[in-house]
């Protein structure tokens, strides 16, 4: 690895990038994927049924108790899930509106995978000046919500270009609540913001790494909560699964949709999942940081302790966010526009007025 | 490589990569899917097997499109806050009424608006 530090400056910093970009890349997809499958495994477990439990390869049926053992835990349901999206024929009605309904599912896909970039998912790996973030952005979190907004518009389209109702009715609600929830959300930042005076989502870590008693989930209790509830509206989770509520809707806005188009969707919603989640983490609970706290790492092992412990904190959320799906029920739409108007929107202005009063009386 | 712009260029890298693999799973899909016949039935809005009835995008209520317009309004209005909480803390020590008042008189403002907006039921979806 020595011809690395010869190299031009800016082409070390596009392979630095381009390696980092390749891993998070990897590993959203692996999250979504297995995402899926804690989800049916947890919902199965949740309902007293057994789950996926017997896709696998031919060859694993030869190994000795690993081999049952993992088909029982459903490790190869993914990969059978992903060749029989391809698999299927994908099917473009005659009624719908050709280039939207196309490049619908891949709108809806982008975004959600595009807010990955900004988030810190590592200190360092040793080496200081190759932090372990995509972009190291200074204006970190309104990239976000830039990004975030662009995900309605997958849905949108969709609902639009499917030229049938329940896609249609799907689109609206969803195009309703994303955005009214986006309000919520944004202001409740605000406060986050107020307190630590950065917009850079790495100096919004460093300002919590003094460990878990100064983490803004215990400053900013009530920004926590009405950040966490927009996050399972903006996502399109129960209890605001409105979009797509199977029930009422059929699949809201991609009843039409087919093969990987529909995956696409299904990926979306997940790699959104993620993003919020990893968002969570980096402004409420200390990122990167450990427990006890801890500075930026000087060793390649204690770099990589800081990844898993985002991935930790990452994971916490992610079972959260199914273990909610399978306690609640739905929201009915008039419940759901009134919680994200008249409650939230207000309550993130005090919490607003609140903050920057606190801060007010105890500067200097 | 700390300039303004080259931050971005990861973030431009990254955006190629996503509309790679959005782009290139599509395709694939069509290469690999199955081929199937286009059958008369099959080719009809999903209407949970009814004859579909009436254009497929229906009348929609007005409230959507009050909920956009509202939308528009409170996300400048979020837009403009950003700024100032991240300059509120430098600022306080000499600004004080300025940075204070002038937040507070802002947001007293617009909430007049958004009380309006309560009173003439623009949240109220139950009508």
């Amino acid at each position: 690895m020595d011809f690395i530090r010869y190299l031009d400056p800016t082409v070390q910093f596009m392979l630095f990038s381009a390696v980092k970009i390749v891993l998070v890349f990897a590993v959203a997809m692996t999250g979504v994927a297995y995402a899926v499958l804690v989800e049916r495994k947890v919902s199965a477990w949740i309902q007293d049924r057994v789950g996926p439990n017997r896709a696998a390869p031919f060859f694993v049926h030869y190994l000795p108790v690993v081999g049952p053992f993992l088909t029982k835990l459903g490790i190869f349901q993914p990969m059978a899930d992903g060749l029989k999206f391809i698999l299927k024929e994908d099917f473009t009605p005659s009624y719908v509106r050709k280039i939207y309904f196309w490049i619908a599912p891949a709108i809806s896909c982008v975004p959600a995978l595009m807010t990955l970039a900004v988030i810190p998912f590592g200190s360092t790996l040793g080496n200081a000046n190759n932090p372990m973030v995509i972009a190291d952005l200074n204006v970190g979190i309104l990239y976000t919500f830039g990004i975030v907004s662009l995900g309605v518009y997958g849905i949108v389209l969709a609902g639009y270009a499917s030229n049938s109702k329940y896609p249609f009715l799907g689109g609206i609600r969803s195009s309703a609540q994303m955005i009214s929830y986006e309000i919520a959300m944004g202001m409740s930042v605000v406060s986050v913001f107020l307190v630590v005076g950065d917009l850079n989502l790495s100096k919004v870590v460093a300002y919590q790494s003094g460990g878990i008693h100064e983490w803004l989930i215990f400053k900013q209790p009530l920004a926590f909560f009405i950040f966490l509830v927009s996050a399972f509206a903006e996502t399109n989770r129960l209890p605001f699964d409105l979009p797509e509520s199977e029930t009422e809707l059929v699949g809201g806005y991609h009843t039409e949709y087919s093969s990987m188009k529909f995956a696409l969707f299904f990926l979306g919603e997940y790699a959104a999942m993620i993003g919020a989640s990893a968002m969570m983490v980096t402004l409420f609970l200390g990122g990167w940081t450990p427990i006890w706290g801890g500075a930026p790492a000087s060793s390649l092992l204690v770099g990589l302790s800081h990844i898993v412990w985002f991935l930790a904190k990452l994971g916490f959320f992610m079972v959260l966010f199914i273990w909610v799906r399978w306690m609640l029920p739905r929201f009915r739409y008039d419940q759901l526009m009134n919680l994200g108007w008249r409650r939230f929107i207000p309550l993130a202005l005090v919490n607003i007025i609140i903050t920057a009063g606190l801060i007010a009386l105890t500067h200097k | 490589m700390q300039s303004q712009l080259s931050q971005y260029l990861p973030v431009l890298m990254f955006l190629m990569v996503t509309i790679g693999f959005a782009v290139g799973t599509l395709a694939f899909s069509v290469i690999a899917g199955k081929v199937g016949r286009r059958t008369r039935t099959k080719d009809i809005p999903y209407e949970c097997g009814m004859v579909p009835e009436g254009p497929g995008n229906a009348r929609l209520s007005v409230k959507f499109f009050l909920v956009a317009l509202l939308f528009v309004l409170f996300d400048i209005e979020v837009v403009f806050m950003y700024p100032w909480a991240v300059t509120y803390k430098e600022l306080l020590a000499k600004h004080f009424a300025s940075v204070v008042g002038g937040m507070l008189s802002f947001m007293g403002i617009l909430f007049v608006g958004y009380l309006y907006a309560l009173k003439k039921k623009a949240f109220d979806w139950k009508s």
